[in-house]
């Protein structure tokens, strides 16, 4: 490369620049004793140097203790039996009794069913369709276009789910836009949220809609941190822009893909509880009905908390396993992981 | 500056080529017309909603309604706002965003800056315990049966206390303080400030971008949440305006799919009316601060991205 091309801004530019030049991280401390620190610090000096450090992290800890950990632990109720009053973690083992309970529940594998359909949906929409944008905005030259596209299309993502759901429901009631113009035509009304056939169509295209602009926005970073040398190299040995969009461009971003599709995977079971909530009425539990909202139905509100409980328990079992299977898979295959 | 975290453009992408074939610049117009109508149809809902709620009910319901106001009028706004409990629960949202995010904040800056202290014993346990909380968690009924224990049901504190860490805002603060300039943390050691010093004295005070940028994330989700207060509170006084809006929703799609859609219409329309009038009244103060907030959310975002 003949002509040096000027460097894109670094990443710390995006913190704010001047930051510390790369200074070797050593401990602050500045006492002699610090400094002729051996490698291992014994628990005993660590407090002593740092305990005004751990007094800080106390009261988080509780809170993640309490709020995070007491759920987790209070799983335990997927094996014991609980008697509302009683001890959060249940009064005596049953066993896998609740586990054999939903095993052998037609219901549960019929939501299960739609979950895994619902969230395949999804993700193999919700996925590619950000990139798309991504290239589409970074190949616009008008950086005020660019601008009021990217601040339109995040709009969606700030809207409380209740809000997306009141405006999905104005829009294809019998009354609404879709109707309207399906009236324009001829056509006969459809109350599109009374049909269980419409429900995956609805859900995935109002996660689009919600989804898609806030998606690019790891997307376009990537896209400015790639080295303009490489397209001009692409050009010179003469690909067009297709090609350098296939050549450069796409594995650019390929570290972002990566890891923002381990991260879909993860929370692939997690579909949308409250939009499907929202949004699903028993005409449609055919389509709509999934893990979480059964579970939902059949804990509270029909009290058997034991076997809801267990249900989740699975349900996030299975999201966990599913992360770290796709995290080892990637750093096999393309040297990109999470941790 | 350290303390100006706003990203640099997005869209500050150096253009390629300079001259352009034919080809290109067809392709650039058939890209701006297609972004022209994706944002169209992205906007297309609050368009609609907002024309109907200054529509009058018998338009909506005669279908009428799309970009434009039909038989305007304000009554439908006077009526939602002359409703006690509409500003009651509008009150209580303000009430718990601001003391969810008084926590929220507390809670996870004091934690960022421990995780943020590299030479920390101990210090990978802790960022352990709470990154395993974003790949595994208790669940929706183990959740419920411990804020029931814990006596919150039907007080602010189901709401608040149990999203006061968001791990992601946790991560981003961390890695902000981690790139503060260490040297400053340094000469304040050796004119003898503790940590509590440093934290309160230096690192605060470099660090209000970042600050307001988690203030903003960590507000606008406890202003859009509603499921916390559906699961935990019984008490219409104590709703936030999101589970008012949702009562209403509800209220009119039941009434809707319950087949009494000649009889029961009366009610359908005006909840339509209503509904539109409430969605516009609860998302105002979002789009109102939206402009000019929306390059931090960005900035917190791509702070987050950085491996930490």
């Amino acid at each position: 490369m003949t002509h040096p091309q000027p460097e894109p801004p670094p990443r710390a530019a995006a913190r704010g620049g001047a930051a510390a030049p790369a200074a070797p991280p050593h401990p602050p401390a500045a006492k002699p004793k610090a400094r002729a620190r051996k490698r291992k610090l014994s628990w005993k000096t660590a407090f002593k140097r740092d305990w005004q450090l751990y007094t800080l992290a106390i009261v988080p800890l509780i809170f993640f203790l309490i709020f995070k950990y007491g759920p987790m632990l209070g799983n335990v109720i997927a094996f014991r039996r609980f008697r509302p009053g009683g001890s959060i973690f249940g009064d005596e083992w049953v066993g896998l009794r609740y586990i054999q309970m939903f095993v052998n529940d037609p219901s549960f594998w019929h939501v299960f069913t739609n979950t895994v359909v619902l969230g395949s949906l999804t993700m193999v929409v919700c996925f590619p369709l950000p990139i798309v944008l991504a290239l589409m905005l970074n190949e616009v030259r008008q950086q005020y276009f660019k601008k009021l596209v990217q601040s339109i299309s995040y709009l969606p993502h700030f809207l409380s789910i209740v809000i997306i759901v009141g405006m999905v429901m104005q829009l294809l009631s019998l009354e609404g836009t879709v109707n309207q113009i399906i009236g324009a035509f001829g056509g006969e009304g459809i109350p599109f949220l009374q049909r269980a056939e419409w429900f995956r169509f609805i859900y995935v295209g109002s996660e689009v809609w919600q989804t898609i602009g806030w998606g690019t926005i790891l997307y376009l970073a990537a896209l400015t941190s790639i080295d303009d040398s490489l397209y001009e190299a692409a050009k010179i040995d003469g690909a067009g822009r297709w090609r350098q969009t296939w050549h450069v461009t796409l594995p650019g971003i390929r570290p972002t893909m990566v890891v923002l599709l381990i991260l879909n995977i993860g929370s692939f079971l997690n579909v949308g509880f409250e939009k499907v909530f929202l949004l699903y009425n028993p005409l449609t539990y055919e389509t709509a009905d999934v893990i979480s909202t059964y579970l939902y139905r059949v804990g509270l509100v029909s009290n058997n908390l034991s076997y809801a409980t267990a249900i989740g328990l699975f349900q996030a079992l299975i999201g966990l396993a599913m992360v770290l299977s796709a995290n080892l898979i990637s750093r096999r295959t393309t040297g990109t992981s999470l941790w | 500056m350290v303390t100006d975290i706003r990203t640099p453009d997005l869209a500050s992408v150096k253009p390629r080529t300079t001259q352009r074939t034919r080809g290109e610049r067809l392709f650039g117009a058939f890209n701006a017309t297609f972004l022209v109508l994706l944002c169209l149809g992205m906007l297309y809902p609050f368009i609609t909603v907002l024309a109907q709620s200054f529509s009058s009910s018998g338009a909506i319901k005669a279908g009428q309604v799309s970009f434009w106001p039909v038989g305007f009028n304000l009554d439908t706004y006077g009526a939602v706002m002359s409703n006690d409990m509409f500003w009651r629960n509008y009150g209580n949202t303000v009430l718990y965003t601001v003391v969810g995010t008084a926590i929220a904040m507390t809670l996870t800056t004091t934690y960022a800056f421990v995780l943020s202290k590299p030479h920390l014993k101990g210090r990978k346990v802790l960022i352990g315990i709470a990154v395993f909380t974003m790949f595994f968690n208790g669940g929706l009924v183990p959740n419920y049966v411990l804020i029931s224990a814990l006596g919150m049901k039907n007080t602010m504190w189901a709401l608040v206390l149990p999203g006061a860490i968001s791990v992601f805002n946790l991560l981003v603060m961390k890695t902000f303080f981690e790139n503060l300039p260490k040297e400053l943390e340094e000469a304040a050691q050796i004119d003898g400030l503790g940590w509590y010093g440093i934290f309160g004295r230096i690192v605060l005070p470099l660090s209000k971008a970042v600050i307001a940028t988690m203030v903003l994330f960590y507000s606008v989700a406890f202003w859009n949440d509603w499921f916390a207060a559906f699961l935990y509170l019984d008490k219409s006084e104590l709703f936030p305006i999101t589970l008012f809006l949702r009562n209403l929703i509800a209220g009119a799609s039941t009434t809707a799919s319950e087949g009494a859609a000649a009889a029961g219409s009366t009610t359908a329309q005006v909840s339509a009316n209503i509904q539109a009038v409430t969605m516009i009244l609860t998302v105002i103060p979002i789009l109102t601060i939206y402009p000019f907030v929306q390059r931090y959310f960005v900035s917190g975002v791509m702070l987050g991205s950085v491996k930490g």
